[in-house]
């Protein structure tokens, strides 16, 4: 699903990816973990658009086909999600009717009509339940005075609704209390099937005990250095980062 | 000839032609002495430092149409909040349209000027409110001197006019160039309500030079709402004086949503003469190619316990210049004064421009005075968000623009002209989404 050859990028020159390797296969659950600064948050703009980001070598490959030149709305349309590490926050514009925006312009992309609004509502309701969302806090505008855990609630819910075929959590576990980590983690779990992966990027093992990933790699300096099974996490979390870094400079 | 001698010297012929034995005559003269002295205004002068009426007076403009060119109404009605029952006044350049108008005398008069002017039965409003507080500068005056036609609104006490009434003056190209004076008054007895919404419309790219004064008394605990919709050709431009007296516990909200013309000039004044009442004003300018759009506001605390709000935001693409030049008067007597005042304004190009001033003047001391104006650019890390979510750019852009502007339609009471205004915004911004937010 996603294929990524020797990817370097930098951001106003500062190189941030020295190559990165990654393939993800559908039904696959990734987490990408790392000390703070070691590329993990840059890794998932890139992928989903963001533009500042320079790729100056290497290729992503979605279904196949090179994205590099695609805007990150292209990309979103082609089952690209990202949930934000810090989602912004924007005045004036509802919950609900953002997400029918998204959805709709979406559809229009792919050649389809709008969503009926009753299909609409419905969905709306569903997956608001599923994430045990306030229907009052739709109504809201996007993230303005949300606590850090509703704003994270309220990306799960986005993902909910857009049904992405790559989603992208980047560091959604930070600014959550246990109970809505849960709630998170049992939407993303319910959201999983054969056809779509799960990137999970995160600095701590908790997360990975509720959404228990295929594969682990660590981020180190703009490279993966180390990749292996869920086990490694545990490892990380036991001795930190130390050691891979000694293991990599030895 | 210059545009100033041609109307000085067209006035004895105007006088001539309208009725010489008017109440109005020595208003009209001593006006026409003021504007023969004052003059168009000109940059040297600070209320219009950002704004040269030059390019728009160097036009040969007739100034006495000839002839009324008939509009049937199925080619103008989109130009009408056409969905709900009004009362219309319809002006054809400069003429009264009878034909496209919904005038009443049932209970409230919902007329000409030029009626009111020439009945004995109106001689006592007229004498008491006509040109008592427009004030005596070029524009207004040179308006005063040739005040003719026009809407005349008089509530009597006790009415709630449910039907908003519309003023809508076309301009159809029958003349190479046009200049009206439209001339309306609005008096609103105690605890009386209306509703006003105010357009003008060119039919053709011919210049057209609109210098219009309105004259509103709100008086006590009457409600007046009054809705300007500035959305002309860019062969148009438009000087818009509107000028407010309120009494006490009056309310008066003037929305002004101005997103064509070539050259838009809103001065916009209030008086406050009474305790407890409440001054707002609300605008929406979104602007772009070489347009101009000026809005000079004045509110003048004169009495205790008031409040005025404004709020304008603005957003300015190509080579589009605005300016906001909001001044507030808090007199000595006028304690426990409430007034706040914000500009907000998002440019989109390099080229565009805005110059906000917000001037206060406050001579009390037990009061609360705001006022915020900001200058930006869209945040990059929302279109980032947005478009992540499979939010083309385009309509990213529109949508932001449109959430910074939304909080002005928030007080817009009637929903047609919500939703009027929200199709305005959405066919400027060149996206197709609605905006329901």
């Amino acid at each position: 699903m996603l294929k990524i050859n020797n990817l370097h990028a930098s951001v106003e020159d500062k190189a941030i990816l020295k190559g990165i390797n990654l393939d993800v296969k559908p039904g696959e659950v990734h987490a990408i973990m790392g000390p703070n600064g070691s590329g993990k948050s840059t890794l998932a703009s890139v992928i989903a658009g963001k533009e500042e980001y320079e790729v100056e070598e290497g290729e992503i490959l979605l279904e196949g086909e090179n994205i590099d030149e695609l805007g990150p709305e292209e990309r979103a349309h082609k089952g690209v999600f990202l949930s934000f590490q810090y989602p912004v926050e924007i005045p004036g514009v509802s919950v609900t009717n953002f997400m029918k925006t998204a959805i709709n312009e979406t559809r229009k992309a792919k050649g389809l009509e709008d969503m009926p609004a009753n299909e609409m509502l419905k969905m709306i309701r569903e997956k608001s339940e599923m994430l045990e969302i306030d229907r009052k806090f739709l109504s809201r505008s996007l993230n303005e005075g949300f606590s850090g855990g509703e704003k994270k609630r309220n990306e799960i819910f986005q993902m909910a609704m857009l049904e992405p075929r790559l989603a992208i959590l980047d560091e959604t576990d930070s600014g959550l209390d246990i109970d809505a980590l849960r709630i998170v983690a049992n939407g993303v779990n319910k959201l999983k099937s054969k056809d779509n992966a799960v990137i999970v990027i995160t600095h701590y093992q908790r997360l990975l005990d509720y959404i228990v990933p295929d594969y682990v790699h660590v981020l180190h300096d703009g490279k993966i250095v180390k990749s292996g099974s869920a086990a490694l996490a545990h490892e990380l979390e036991a001795k930190g980062y130390d050691w891979i870094k000694e293991e990599v400079n030895a | 000839m210059e545009l100033k001698e041609k109307l000085v010297s067209s006035f004895m012929a105007f006088e001539n032609m309208v009725d010489i034995d008017s109440p109005i005559h020595d208003i009209r003269t001593e006006a026409i002495k003021n504007f023969e002295t004052e003059g168009f205004p000109s940059k040297r002068q600070e209320a219009w430092k950002y704004t040269s009426l030059n390019s728009v007076l160097k036009h040969d403009y007739s100034v006495f149409p000839k002839h009324e060119k008939a509009l049937e109404y199925s080619d103008v009605k989109r130009y009408f909040i056409h969905e709900i029952d009004t009362y219309k006044i319809v002006f054809i350049d400069g003429k009264y349209s009878s034909h496209l108008s919904q005038t009443t005398h049932d209970g409230i008069d919902v007329c000409l000027m030029s009626a009111a002017l020439s009945k004995p039965k109106y001689r006592l409003i007229i004498e008491n409110y006509f040109n008592k507080i427009a004030p005596k500068d070029g524009l207004s005056s040179l308006n005063t001197a040739f005040s003719a036609e026009g809407a005349y609104i008089h509530i009597p006490k006790n009415k709630l006019v449910t039907k908003p009434i519309q003023i809508v003056h076309f301009s159809t190209g029958n003349e190479a160039a046009l200049m009206v004076q439209p001339r309306n008054l609005v008096v609103v007895d105690e605890n009386s309500h209306v509703q006003i919404i105010e357009r003008h419309q060119s039919l053709t790219d011919n210049p057209v030079l609109t210098n219009s004064v309105t004259e509103i008394f709100a008086n006590k605990r009457a409600i007046v709402d009054y809705y300007k919709i500035q959305n002309d050709r860019e062969s148009a431009s438009l000087i818009d004086n509107t000028f407010i007296n309120q009494k006490q516990e009056s309310i008066a909200k003037v929305h002004t949503f101005s997103f064509g013309g070539k050259l838009t000039r809103n001065n916009l004044n209030f008086y406050q003469n009474g305790e407890r009442l409440d001054s707002t004003m609300k605008g929406i300018t979104i602007i772009g190619n070489k347009q101009h759009v000026d809005h000079n506001t004045l509110v003048h605390h004169i009495e205790p316990n008031c409040e005025s709000h404004q709020d304008y935001k603005g957003i300015f693409n190509d080579s589009a210049t605005g300016v906001f030049n909001g001044k507030v008067i808090v007199e000595k007597d006028a304690q426990k004064t409430n007034a706040f005042q914000a500009n907000n304004n998002i440019l989109i190009s390099d080229k565009a421009s805005i110059n906000t001033k917000p001037q206060l003047e406050i001579f009390a001391d037990d009061v609360k005075c705001s006022h915020g104006c900001t200058i930006g650019q869209l945040d990059e890390s929302a279109m980032f968000y947005l478009r992540s979510r499979g939010i083309p750019e385009k309509e990213a852009r529109a949508l932001l623009m449109f959430a910074f502007s939304n909080n002005v339609l928030g007080s817009v009471k009637i929903p047609e002209i919500k939703s009027r205004i929200t199709k305005i915004i959405a066919s400027k911004l060149g996206v197709n989404i609605g905006f329901d937010l």
